[in-house]
């Protein structure tokens, strides 16, 4: 840095908002890239299978795989529509 | 049998032909029987910075569909004895490259050398895809800047599930991070990201750390890979590479800033 540099507004620390950034986005896609291939077929299916019965919104139904120890767990979570 | 070392990183232009390059020229130094493979099907490339685009007569592809044998289309290099450069068709037929064919050739070079350097494209498609998928270890060259660093992270993902390490059980691919361009200056003012924070969002160690230098240029425009060049920093951070890629233990050096005279540091420059 120069004396003249004193004059200039210091631009913020850009790298720990980029390392920030990275540690986020780089989580986020490892989570979804790791889940398996079938997955969203796997989702719609069941959607349908389910649809039969209930009348529920295509978000209602969530799939996921998660890694529990060595293990795998796939969970399924469908939201019943209320009672009205 | 040799060890096949994969040259990746999911984005372009950051340096990975020239670290093949490099690289191929510091083991062939050491004394290791060497082969480097241009895996960029279309845009053949390594050719010009090993300096023998004059001498390509027959390529990958030819090899694959039997135009020629491999020995024929193997490339010495006028430098080293013990070094060769296998080069990229320049066919624009995307199909050209077939798992069998690769894996023919891939089995061959690895019984003949002791390193068989594939030099991948950038992008995940087929070229890319089958650089890193015989690897048994991976460098993962890598610019201390966000988009490169987020599509190392993918690179990095696919090879741990996809490659034939990983479909056929055996012990993982073993990866490596090279940081290239790197600027100490830079990071020291906050403008770039650290060694240690590109290993901790990675996940991987580093190692090798090449300083953003004009030499890097110079060499290529000359077809001398920047190792050759024992003046410069980024020649000799290459050595260091190829050095801990063998497994010594090297300090890693060009990472701190430069210090400045007093009249650079009043007036800048």
């Amino acid at each position: 840095m120069s004396i003249f540099d004193l004059f200039r507004p210091r631009p913020k620390n850009t790298a720990k908002l980029a390392k920030e950034r990275l540690l986020i986005i780089v989580a986020q896609e490892r989570g979804a890239h790791s889940a398996p291939d079938f997955l969203p077929l796997l989702k719609r299916e069941l959607l349908e299978v389910i649809r039969k019965y209930v009348n529920v919104d295509p978000d209602a139904v969530q799939v996921n795989v998660r890694s529990d120890g060595d293990q795998e767990l796939l969970e399924l979570s469908v939201t019943l529509p209320d009672k009205a | 049998m040799g060890e096949i070392i994969v040259v990746t990183s999911g984005k372009g232009g950051v340096g990975k032909t020239t670290t093949s390059a490099s690289l191929a020229c510091g083991f062939a130094k050491r004394g290791k029987k060497t082969v480097v493979v241009d895996f960029d099907i279309g845009l053949r490339n390594l050719d010009l910075i090993m300096g023998c685009e004059r001498r390509v007569v027959y390529d990958f592809v030819n090899v694959i569909n039997g135009d020629c044998t491999l020995k024929q289309a193997l490339i010495k290099d006028k430098r080293f004895d013990n070094l060769a450069v296998l080069a990229a068709s320049q066919t624009k037929d995307k199909d050209a490259l077939t798992q069998e064919g690769v894996a023919k050739i891939i089995d061959d070079l690895k019984a003949e050398f002791d390193i068989v350097i594939c030099d991948s494209p950038a992008g995940i498609e087929r070229g890319a895809f089958f650089a890193m998928y015989f690897a048994d270890r991976a460098v993962v060259v890598v610019n201390p800047e966000v988009s490169s660093v987020r599509d190392s992270d993918r690179v990095l993902g696919i090879m741990a599930s996809k490659s034939r390490r990983a479909e056929q059980g055996l012990t993982a691919v073993k990866e490596h991070l090279l940081l290239t361009r790197y600027s100490a200056d830079r990071v020291e003012k906050g403008d770039m990201m650290s060694i240690a924070d590109v290993e901790e969002i990675l996940g991987v160690k580093v190692i090798g750390v090449i300083p953003e230098a004009p030499e890097v240029l110079s060499a290529s425009n000359s077809g001398v890979p920047v190792i050759l060049d024992e003046q410069a920093d980024a020649g000799l951070a290459y050595t260091d590479a190829v050095a801990r890629l063998l497994g010594e233990e090297r300090p890693m050096r060009f990472v701190e800033p430069k210090r400045k005279g007093f009249f650079q540091r009043m007036f800048g420059g």
